[in-house]
Parts: C-alpha cells; sequence; structure tokens
C-alpha cells in the first residue's frame, strides 16, 4: 500500500435539488486514525459518507480513499471500506451466517475463507447463539453487530460508521463503543460520523466538527475545548423566571455570554474556584435559592455552541436529504 | 466481546464463468431463501392461478365456444379445459412479472441496497439474480397448476419431450417479463406504488390474447393485436406442443410461427428492458 492518506478529500460539494448538503468540505484521515465526523442532522455527515464510500457522486470536489479516485476508481475503493449505515444493511429473511456468507461471496472471497471468517466474526460479535437464526428474531443491537460483521468480513482497511449507535439502547451503545474500540486497536483506520459529543469523544482521537456541509473546527477533543477557553459554571435555580435573574446577578462573575436552558444557567468563567465563592455569593445577594452549582471542564457540547450558535442535538428545521427513503431521494 | 484477530490476507476467488453471473446467482439464491422463509407469499402466489383454472374450467367453460371441437355440450366443456390449462399457464409466468417489480422496489426502499452497492460486485448482479430467482420459483407454480389442470382433466398429449419444451418455453418468457417487471420496480417512487404499476400492464396484455377465448372470436380490428401479442404465441406454441387443441387461428404470421415468434419476442424484450433496467439501477442508486 502506499503511504497515502486513508481518505483525503478536498472541495467536495454536493447538492440536492436546490438544497446544498456539500459546501466545499475538505477531510484528510491518515492511516490508523479514528477520526469523528461531528455534526447536527443535516449537516451534511451522511452525505460525506457516502460520498467516500461510492454510493453517491458529488457535484464537485475530489475525493480519494486509499488512494484510489471515489468517482473513477470506484471498484478499488470498494476492495478496501467497510461501511456500517444507519439503518442494519442486512438480509431480513437471512440467518446472520447466511448473511455474512453471501457478502463473502459477493467480495469473490474463497468459501472457505468466508466460513472461517464468518465464525470469527459471529464469535467475536457474541452472535454465535443466533448465528442460525431469520435476522427478523435480532434486537436492534443484534442487528447492529451484524450489520457490522457484514463490513469486516473481507477485512477492510478503512471502515466507514455512519451515526453507528443512534437508535440503540445505552447498553447496546456500549457493546458497539467496545467493538469499534477493538477495531481501532488493530489498526483499522475508522471516519465515524455521529452528532452525539460524547461518542465522538469516546471514540475518536480527532474531531472534524461539521456544519452547514463545510469544516467549521477540527483537532483532539482536548483542543477543540481550549479553543473555548476555560471552565464554564453551571448553576441550577428553582424555575425558569428565576434562571433569568440569576443569569443578570452573575454578570459581574462570568467572563462570556451566559447560554439559558430552562431552570439551567451555563456560562464561561476565568479564574478557578473562587468564582463558585463569587457567584454564591452574587446570588445570595439576590436572595436566588441554588439548586445546584458547579465547576465544570467545557463538554464539546459548548464547543459545538460556541462555533455554530446552536446546539448539536438541537433539530434544525433544514431538510435532511441525506436521510434516505430508498433511492428516490429528490 | 474478545478483539477480531487480523489474520492472512484476504483470499480472492478467481472467476470461473464470469463474476456478473457468479453474483447473479448469490443474489438469486439470497431471493430463493427469501421463497422459502415466507411460505405465505409463496402459497399465495400459487392460489391465483388455481382459483383461476377453477373459475374458467367450471364457470365459464361452457359459455365459451372453440371453434372446431366438441359437438355435445360436455365434449364443448372437456375441449375447452384443454385449450384453457396452456392460456393459464401463459397468463401465471406473465404475473411472475408482478413479483420483480414488487421484490425489486422493496429491495430499493432497503438498506440492504446501499451494501450491495458498496461491495465490488457486478452492478447488474441483484437484476440478474431477481429475475432468475422469480423465472426459477415458477418452476414450482407451473408444477402445481399442471397438477390442478390434470385433476380437472387436461392432458399432455404430445408426449414428454414436446411437453419439456413447453415447460422451458413458458420459463424462458416469465424470465423475459421479470426484466420488464424489474424495470417497472425501478421506475417506480416506492414498494406500494410497485404493487399497482406492476400489475396494471398484465391484465390488458393478458387478456388482449389467445389465452382465454379464440382470437377468432375477437372484433376484425382486435384480431392482429392479439395475434402479434407475444402471449398469444406462447399459448399457442404451448397448446401445440401439449397436442391441446388451438382452434381455428386467422393468418398472421406470428400465429404461424408461434414457438419461433415467441422466442424472437423473448429475445428483443430482454435486449430492450434488460440494459434499461441496468442503467436505471445504476442511476437510480448514484445520484
Amino acid at each position: 500500500m502506499s503511504d497515502k492518506p486513508a481518505v483525503y478529500a478536498e472541495g467536495i460539494t454536493r447538492t440536492f435539488g436546490d438544497v446544498k448538503a456539500l459546501d466545499g468540505m475538505d477531510l484528510v484521515v491518515q492511516r490508523g486514525q479514528v477520526v469523528g465526523l461531528l455534526g447536527p442532522n443535516g449537516a451534511g455527515k451522511t452525505t460525506m459518507v457516502r460520498i467516500l464510500s461510492t454510493l453517491l457522486r458529488p457535484t464537485g470536489g475530489h475525493a480519494e480513499v486509499a488512494g484510489f479516485d471515489v468517482v473513477k476508481q470506484a471498484n478499488q475503493v470498494r476492495r478496501m471500506i467497510g461501511l456500517t449505515g444507519q439503518f442494519a444493511a442486512v438480509d431480513e429473511y437471512l440467518t446472520g451466517r447466511e448473511n455474512l456468507r453471501m457478502f463473502g461471496d459477493l467480495f469473490h472471497l474463497t468459501p472457505k475463507y468466508v466460513k472461517a471468517r464468518s465464525e470469527e466474526l459471529l464469535t467475536s460479535f457474541d452472535l454465535d447463539d443466533a448465528a442460525d437464526r431469520s435476522v427478523r428474531t435480532y434486537s436492534g443491537g443484534m442487528r447492529r453487530r451484524l450489520d457490522l460483521a457484514a463490513s469486516l468480513i473481507a477485512r477492510p482497511e478503512i471502515l466507514f460508521l455512519d451515526e453507528p449507535t443512534t437508535g440503540l439502547d445505552p447498553r447496546s451503545r456500549l457493546g458497539m463503543w467496545q467493538v469499534i474500540n477493538d477495531l481501532v486497536a488493530d489498526g483499522t483506520t475508522v471516519l465515524l460520523t455521529t452528532q452525539y459529543l460524547e461518542e465522538a469523544d469516546q471514540l475518536a482521537q480527532n474531531i472534524v466538527v461539521i456544519d452547514h456541509g463545510h469544516v467549521i473546527a477540527h483537532g483532539t477533543a482536548e483542543q477543540l475545548k481550549d479553543q473555548i477557553g476555560g471552565d464554564r459554571i453551571e448553576v441550577t435555580v428553582h424555575d425558569d423566571a428565576t434562571a433569568e435573574r440569576a443569569a443578570r446577578a452573575m454578570e459581574s462573575v462570568i467572563s462570556g455570554h451566559p447560554l439559558i436552558e430552562g431552570n439551567k444557567i451555563s456560562a464561561p468563567v476565568s479564574g478557578g474556584s473562587m468564582v463558585l465563592v463569587g457567584a454564591i455569593r452574587a446570588l445570595d445577594l439576590e436572595q436566588i435559592e441554588i439548586t445546584d452549582i458547579m465547576l465544570r471542564r467545557p463538554t464539546l457540547d459548548d464547543v459545538f455552541m460556541s462555533l455554530t450558535g446552536h446546539l448539536a442535538e438541537d433539530e434544525t428545521q433544514r431538510p435532511e436529504p441525506t436521510r434516505r427513503r430508498g433511492v428516490r431521494r429528490r | 466481546m474478545s478483539a477480531i484477530t487480523v489474520g492472512r490476507p484476504v483470499a480472492l476467488r478467481r472467476p470461473i464463468y464470469g463474476w456478473a453471473l457468479h453474483d447473479g446467482f448469490v443474489v438469486a439464491r439470497r431471493n430463493l431463501i427469501q421463497t422459502i422463509r415466507v411460505p405465505e407469499l409463496l402459497f399465495f402466489s400459487l392460489v391465483q392461478p388455481v382459483i383461476f383454472v377453477l373459475l374458467f374450467a367450471y364457470v365459464f367453460g361452457g359459455a365459451i365456444p372453440i371453434p372446431g371441437d366438441g359437438a355435445s355440450p360436455a365434449d364443448a366443456a372437456n375441449a375447452y379445459r384443454q385449450y384453457l390449462m396452456p392460456g393459464i399457464f401463459g397468463q401465471t409466468v406473465a404475473f411472475a412479472a408482478a413479483a420483480s417489480t414488487v421484490g425489486l422496489a422493496e429491495d430499493m426502499s432497503r438498506g440492504i441496497i446501499d451494501r450491495f452497492r458498496a461491495l465490488p460486485m457486478s452492478p447488474s448482479a441483484v437484476l440478474l439474480g431477481r429475475t432468475f430467482a422469480d423465472a426459477v420459483r415458477q418452476i414450482l407454480v407451473l408444477a402445481v397448476l399442471s397438477i390442478t389442470g390434470l385433476l380437472v382433466g387436461w392432458r399432455i398429449n404430445n408426449g414428454l419431450f414436446s411437453a419439456l419444451l413447453a415447460y422451458a418455453l413458458l420459463l424462458f418468457f416469465a424470465y423475459t417479463v421479470a426484466w420488464v417487471g424489474a424495470w417497472i420496480g425501478l421506475s417506480v417512487p416506492n414498494p406500494e406504488t410497485a404493487n399497482t404499476a406492476g400489475l396494471a400492464w398484465l391484465f390488458p396484455l393478458t387478456f388482449l390474447s389467445n389465452a382465454f377465448v379464440p382470437i377468432s372470436s375477437m372484433p376484425d380490428w382486435l384480431q392482429p393485436i392479439a395475434a402479434y401479442n407475444p402471449i398469444s404465441t406462447l399459448v399457442l406454441a404451448t397448446r401445440e406442443l401439449f397436442g391441446n387443441p388451438t382452434g381455428i387461428q386467422p393468418h398472421y404470421w406470428s400465429l404461424d410461427h408461434a414457438a419461433l415468434y415467441t422466442l424472437i419476442s423473448c429475445a428483443v424484450l430482454i435486449g430492450i428492458f434488460a440494459p434499461l433496467a441496468v442503467r436505471k439501477y445504476r442511476n437510480a442508486t448514484s445520484r
């Protein structure tokens, strides 16, 4: 293999009718890296992954995966990648083992290899007992695990995971994280998309924050946190009306714009724990009762808020053209 | 969960008869397994033609005279059953197209199509597999129909070899219309529409033929249309091969060379619809 980056994309654009899903997207993923593509719904994450995995042609720009052009050398790209999308892409009526066999056969692997590899994957993903049951009987978590196993049948060098844990219960999500971390430990290059900041923080050393179809920030989680400055104070008061008053009362203590959410106020501060004393004093002066008060390091949520002006979980009303219902996306 | 061991490099199989066929067979195997796993679907696809046999044999049988056959009413009814069965065979294999339409529309609306497309497999494999599996399924349907036919008095009069040729012709036709159905399945916006669109064209196609009534009984302007309808020639060729009554045919080239005309029609239809469907599949999925 060459020493080219696993993923190299420059100025990718993609429009769906009038909607600009990607607007000059740049992305580089080095071999062995785990990069998290973080952004709210409609930011263009899925569109980007679909372009890199040859499922969608870019309207403009240039992208290479493992050194191969995603448009002109689509089949070479397909040999190198595994893809796990938001919806389990396995056959409902086939058993887990039959699914793996089918995908292995379609990858043109020898039957002997497919058999051995299937057994290995079924065991690794805790699907031994369910291997000969029709996928219809699987739980959501089991489907996702089988889906991931199917992506790994040919030992791809580069794995694309599009929102790998969306819709999973917390226990299954932890299970998926474990599996992904194991893969990473084995040296697989992973590009994953997520709208969960916690997930990006957990899995990816490098995070690329995108919004409105282009990159707005990138770096390690720590770098991104440093980018928006120091600690934050979080105060919970009795009700929403009091929160407004409390924010005003603390104006002299905080060092930036406060964010009010219901009865919670969050604001950047500088000056360590003495800030807490000052805040309590200021609130006490206004006779505001504090339910909870704490000082914490900024989370990626805060990063996102300060970068985009809206929360990551915020379901913006923009259409999400990448959310597919079949291929008839218009 | 234990870690995944990275071992020897992936072993590539050598193509034996071309990847498109290989991949097509893999997809066909999947589609046939689906058939076995959802026996209800298979059951109901068998029920309809069987009901048609019984309806036509007992309800319409006495009312539709076959020119040149049977003097007494009992003879006439028996002659009609002989005449009818190949018609039902032809209609049934034509309706197999609807299964391709619905099946493909459903596939396209599911996530699995993305995985197929992200694999280095032949782009026509999904369609090859679908059409092939739908045609193979017709073997079972024809078997059940034949037994039903034998029970109501239909007979194979021309020997086993001719009968096998008749079945082969029917299956080839089933494979042909499966491509037309596949193309429709790729043209409709969702599986719900596929249900209607998949059937809409089949009723006029199968009834504007000699499947149930002799062409000579139709108005003059309609006769050439029915005569050049490949279903008519398929049914006529099948009647000849089974040694069933054909009635008196008006003279048209297609009817005089029924088997040949059917084969040519199938080749032309596949030649048109297979590339159309493959192109549609590529476009629909790579936008």
